[in-house]
């Protein structure tokens, strides 16, 4: 059982408050990613997990268990740098056995544990190197067998895979996946990547100023992010957010936008409950649609709207096309080759998909 | 085309001539008291008093060499250089020991272990650097003379290592700031507390700097004069003072090949010391973060 929980957890320095009142919960074998800008307070809450950092307010429980004031090596952790923090002058043999050592483990334990993670990492022949003789991705797997060896409660992953290029990024990221589906430890992971978080978590935490903006499933959290900051913080290109109006015919909730130099489109069949429909009638509201939720018209289908196209952007497996909606930029994910520049396109919007946003206060409205 | 080829290749030969010739010309005096103190050494008194001071000497002795060490008179005493020597050991080797460690220990606790002004610590310690030896002669006395340590090599000991602190804070503090704040982090998770990171992790990986720290600290400390002569008298004296007396007791004729041995043989570990880790010093000034 290696539950977490972060209860109410705050962080001051000074004056400065760095962390709200965050309330994080997460069950065994869970994948937690805190996802969110530079700044925003995640790797500072990594680090009070870890015990390097002190808590202001509110409480930590690692299986069920208060650690506030518990030093690290006392909180049954493991933790993966950035800069990956292998000891320079120690091989990797030694760089995988100091804490083992610390621990008062004997050698031939030492040993086994060494080669069974070696193994696990497909690192065996690199035991006797030095860390300036690997490269960055071996290096993360030797960050990954110091903590792997220590059998910890949680392990926590503080940006690993920041440091990589882009190719490598991505293969470190389907072994790190593997490795959580291997050994089923709890594992809380910090990142600004969005694509980490969804690809990763079982449950992602959305950060922002110290607070956190949503807690859920990382497909929860695409489909319908609590708030716009959300919405246009995961998924890439992010979600478009079109200002428009909110109307009511019977039981048919529609919204309202405007084309420019066309007059306005009628989104229809938008999802939300009847009270919300009636609270919202005619008012303005933020319309969120994702790229990949438009489509061409084909056939007899009735666009939902027709656009002058401003920009096609190929990608290879699809074409982003950009136009405008309500003075916002709006793109669509489209298939290739559908929409050239400077022409008209007649588009249809998945309804189902459309998130409705208050106009003022940002959040989702259902 | 041939001509003007040639003459292309005979100016460039002239230019290197001209670099090589000017530098050898400059090595050489540079190197002319060394030579005039060599060979001096190496002569008897009759060959020098003869008139011969650069050249090289009609016969070999090592005379000078061993009065210098052995029989030498300071004072009363004509025992040589050598309890001098032994006096400077005893003085050099605790003092940058000492001097070295307690800097690597300020340097980590002021970039791994910051507290609240310790950056205003690290600056006011700075001013050690700046300091001139004279201001501080004087309370150094009075310290020194509370401490029961006046004269004595302990009492030198303690006055090298204050006085080195302030250098060798400032050359590990500037060392262990570029290795980065998580090697440290990862430590305290693997269990280790604050000297088990020191030893295993910091020290480790801070050999050019330990290397810089001693040259620097074993040269300062060996060729010091001042200190030695205002907090030592006598018998307890360093070989910088020793030497000073031996030039300055004259009986009799001038002793030049006595005195320039007894010059080589107190300049000879310095020396000794450079040429052994010299290259360290170069490598460690110029060393940049460690990546690991």
């Amino acid at each position: 059982m290696s539950t977490l929980e972060i209860d109410r957890v705050r962080k001051s320095y000074g004056i400065h408050e760095v962390l709200k009142e965050v309330s994080i919960s997460i069950g065994t074998g869970d994948f937690l990613v805190l996802l969110g800008p530079s700044g925003c307070g995640k790797s500072t809450l990594l680090n009070m997990i870890a015990g390097l950092d002190s808590i202001t307010g509110g409480e930590i429980r690692i299986a069920g268990k208060v650690v506030n004031d518990l030093s690290p090596k006392d909180r049954d952790i493991a933790m993966v740098f950035q800069s990956y923090a292998l000891y320079p002058t120690m091989t990797v043999r030694q760089n995988i056995e100091f804490g083992m050592k610390i621990r008062g483990i004997t050698p031939p334990e030492r040993d086994k544990a060494v080669r069974t993670a070696a193994d696990l990492l497909q690192m065996s022949h690199l035991l006797d190197r030095k860390p300036s003789q690997l490269s960055g991705g071996q290096r993360q797997r030797v960050a990954m067998g110091r903590a792997i060896v220590r059998q910890p409660k949680l392990f926590l992953f503080d940006e690993p895979l920041s440091n990589l290029d882009a190719k490598l990024r991505v293969d470190m990221r389907t072994e790190i996946k593997r490795l959580h589906a291997r050994l089923g430890t709890t594992i809380v992971y910090v990142t600004h990547d969005q694509i980490e978080a969804m690809t990763l978590a079982t449950r992602v935490a959305v950060m922002k100023d110290g607070v956190v903006q949503q807690l859920d499933e990382p497909q929860v959290v695409y489909d319908r992010p609590a708030n716009v900051y959300v919405a246009k913080f995961v998924g890439s290109p992010s979600m478009n957010i079109i200002p428009g109006v909110l109307e009511v015919q019977g039981t048919v909730v529609s919204a309202v936008v405007d084309i420019a130099k066309r007059g306005s489109a009628r989104i229809s069949g938008v999802a939300v409950s009847p009270e919300t429909a009636r609270k919202y009638a005619g008012k303005r509201v933020l319309v969120g649609i994702r790229p990949e939720n438009f489509s061409i018209a084909a056939g007899d289908i009735r666009p939902t709207l027709t656009v002058d196209v401003d920009v096609v952007e190929p990608t290879g497996p699809d074409t982003l096309v950009v136009f405008h909606c309500s003075g916002a930029e709006v793109t669509a994910r489209l298939p290739p080759k559908q929409a050239s520049a400077g022409r008209e396109a007649a588009l249809c919007v998945d309804t189902s998909k459309v998130v409705i946003f208050d106009a003022d206060t940002e959040n989702r409205i259902d | 085309m041939n001509t003007e080829a040639n003459s292309a290749r005979r100016s460039h030969l002239l230019g290197r001539l001209f670099i090589y010739g000017s530098l050898l010309a400059l090595a050489a005096f540079y190197l002319m008291p060394l030579w005039v103190m060599i060979v001096t050494s190496l002569k008897s008194l009759d060959e020098i008093y003869a008139g011969s001071f650069v050249g090289l000497p009609k016969a070999i002795t090592f005379e000078a060499w061993e009065k210098a060490w052995g029989q030498a008179c300071i004072g009363t005493a004509c025992d040589g250089l050598r309890p001098y020597f032994i006096n400077s050991l005893l003085m050099v080797i605790p003092a940058v020991i000492l001097s070295t460690g307690i800097g690597a220990i300020n340097g980590y606790i002021l970039t791994k272990w910051r507290f609240p002004g310790s950056n205003f610590f690290f600056g006011m310690l700075l001013f050690g650097c700046f300091l001139p030896f004279q201001a501080v002669i004087l309370p150094m006395a009075q310290l020194l003379g509370s401490l029961r340590l006046s004269g004595t090599i302990p009492g030198l000991v303690l006055v090298h290592t204050v006085y080195g602190i302030s250098f060798t804070t400032l050359f590990f503090r500037n060392y262990f700031i570029t290795i980065p704040d998580e090697l440290t982090r990862a430590a305290q998770i693997d269990g280790a507390g604050f000297f088990r990171i020191f030893f295993s992790v910091m020290l480790p990986a801070a050999l050019p700097i330990i290397v810089v720290s001693c040259i620097w600290q074993f040269t300062q400390i060996w060729n010091d004069f001042l200190f030695g002569v205002s907090f030592t008298a006598g018998q307890s004296s360093p070989i910088t003072v020793a030497l000073n007396n031996i030039v300055n007791v004259t009986m009799g004729r001038k002793q030049y090949n006595v005195d320039m041995a007894a010059a080589m043989i107190a300049a000879i570990p310095t020396l000794v010391v450079y040429i052994v880790a010299g290259r360290y010093f170069v490598r460690g000034l110029t060393a940049g973060a460690v990546k690991g």
